[in-house]
């Protein structure tokens, strides 16, 4: 295995640490280039979710008994690992979610219903995933406020001109992708948060890509609401996380009714919690949430320099490396890039792509990534991407450039 | 042949080979080899829904058999060559054989992971189509 120029990263430790790397997939040593769309989880989270149903499965905050303050305490000592993660000001400004997709829905549903009326408008981007289009156009619908887009050039950039020119008193919401899923474009989320705030907008920033490659600080962003979704970042599935500023929080109503979510019912009228605890009725995904500290420290402890050092090096090595292959054309050629490659292959259908290096196998992600507007705008149908975590290796990416010239070489 | 023997025939060529890359090559090569449909026939009517690549499928009674021609994009040459898979069995056939038959040949030459996931929705609706078309001709 070939290591990478940084001697505080031992690859095949970090492999070793996840478990799931070291098989065989159609005869072939498993190549896992699907990292955006879930990354594998280390030993650290899986032994954390086996030792909470082993020996600290519990109903949280209410119980009286040992377990329930166990599993209580190590859930919110998971929200206080998140506040730090992101920086925020206050662990109550964490609410745990069901993920990214959940997250947006319950800011389009409680404060876009509460503050937004007709004619309002919201803005976002081309390059949004489906979770960051369909909610506001669900919310749109029912009030009647309109939805504009900020175009973007082909390389995959915003155009940051056609951007503050839609900018105006009428924008209320502001709600954009930190990273593409689709191209790995970093948006330069600091300058639109300013400006958008200068004309009275909220913003909301998309982190679900970003999480694993870019140090996070909600605060020096200045972002409304921040969301991303555990398992893009070694953490379980089914967990993710909105982060919102108190002030906007608290002027927001509960979206889901239930338990722990009030202070007191009776038949005429509830009242209801405090933040955070206003936003998470139910009983919530205890066992992922407090794996996700585990996760985090897991990414802590590497160094997301060190991680983004490592990615960087894999993004570097893999377009000079795809380059050469002919016929093969990256799709998303934007300065600021996470490792993140997608493209296509001149008279090759992706998803031939994808089933022929799954034979081989190498797992990539074909198609339109859930960006149908972005792919339009491209005028594709879709790509084969390949994804890089910090657990990936040239000595990977050199398999999958054989692996497309095999696709070629079948094709032919 | 009835459509069992033609299950059975392609059995038996799937067998020479033993790994899958060479079982995908020889599909993309009868994939390269299916007859495009005439443009007329390119309709959306004739267009499967569910596939990541476009397929159509135009469905005719000849005689008192089913008759069918399909076509997909010709960038998408494993689509093509399952599209010509399935038309080499059902095609030509009695419409009856064609409602009832069990095509256990898709698993049996370990097509049913291609088959799978997103492209089964595709391969899935074509079956589909070819035996309701099939079972409205049934006597």
């Amino acid at each position: 295995m070939q290591t990478a120029t940084y001697p505080t990263l031992d690859l095949a430790q970090i492999r070793a640490d996840f478990p799931i790397l070291d098989q065989l997939v159609n005869g072939r040593p498993l190549v896992y280039f699907d990292n955006a769309a879930t990354t594998q989880k280390p030993r650290a989270v899986l032994d954390a979710l086996a030792h909470y149903y082993e020996h600290d499965n519990a109903n949280i905050h209410r119980g009286i008994h040992a377990l329930a303050e166990r599993a209580t305490s190590a859930f919110e000592a998971s929200r206080k690992a998140v506040q730090s993660f992101l920086n925020a000001r206050e662990a109550e400004e964490i609410i745990f979610t069901y993920g990214t997709t959940d997250a947006i829905n319950l800011v389009a549903k409680t404060y876009g219903r509460t503050f937004l009326g007709k004619g309002d408008e919201i803005l976002i981007s081309t390059m949004e995933h489906h979770s960051n289009i369909v909610p506001w156009q669900m919310l749109c619908e029912e009030r009647g406020c309109v939805l504009k887009v900020i175009p973007i050039n082909d390389e995959g950039e915003l155009l940051l001109d056609e951007y503050e020119k839609l900018l105006t008193e009428r924008t209320k919401i502001v709600s954009v992708v930190h990273v593409s899923n689709a191209l790995g474009t970093i948006n330069p989320v600091k300058y639109l948060i300013d400006k958008a705030h200068a004309v009275g907008a909220v913003v909301l920033i998309d982190g679900a890509q970003a999480t694993t490659h870019i140090e996070i600080d909600v605060q020096a962003l200045d972002c409304d609401f921040y969301v991303f979704s555990a398992h893009k970042l070694f953490g379980p599935t089914g967990m993710g996380v909105l982060y919102g500023k108190r002030a906007l929080l608290e002027t927001m109503p509960p979206w889901r009714g239930g338990g722990e979510m009030i202070k007191e019912v009776t038949f005429e009228k509830t009242t209801y919690n405090d933040i955070p605890y206003k936003f998470e009725a139910g009983t919530p995904n205890i066992a992922d949430v407090i794996a996700v500290r585990n996760a985090l420290e897991y990414v802590n402890t590497l160094g997301k320099d060190t991680i983004a050092a490592h990615e960087h090096e894999l993004l570097t090595y893999a377009t000079d490396a795809l380059q050469t292959i002919d016929g093969l054309r990256i799709i998303g050629q934007a300065k600021e890039k996470v490792s993140v490659i997608s493209f296509v292959l001149d008279g090759i259908h992706h998803e031939d792509t994808g089933v022929i290096l799954d034979q081989q196998g190498i797992a990539v992600r074909t198609g339109h990534h859930c960006c149908q507007p972005l792919m339009r705008r491209l005028g594709i149908a879709g790509t084969t991407r390949a994804s890089f975590s910090v657990y990936n290796t040239t000595d990977e990416i050199d398999r999958l450039v054989k692996g497309l010239q095999r696709v070629k070489t079948m094709m032919a | 042949m009835t459509i069992n023997e033609k299950q059975d025939e392609i059995i038996e060529e799937f067998d020479l080979f033993d790994d899958q890359l060479d079982k995908t090559q020889y599909i993309i090569d009868l994939g390269k080899k299916l007859p495009p449909l005439p443009d007329y026939l390119h309709v959306d009517a004739n267009l499967i829904p569910g596939c990541q690549s476009k397929v159509w499928l135009n469905s005719e009674l000849k005689a008192d058999t089913v008759h069918f021609e399909a076509d997909a994009e010709p960038t998408a040459q494993i689509s093509r060559g399952l599209v010509s898979l399935l038309i080499r069995v059902l095609s030509d056939q009695k419409p009856e054989d064609v409602a009832n038959a069990d095509l256990y040949f898709i698993d049996r030459i370990g097509l049913s992971n291609l088959v799978t996931s997103r492209r089964a929705g595709g391969m899935a609706s074509m079956i589909q189509r070819m035996k309701s078309f099939a079972n409205e001709n049934a006597l």
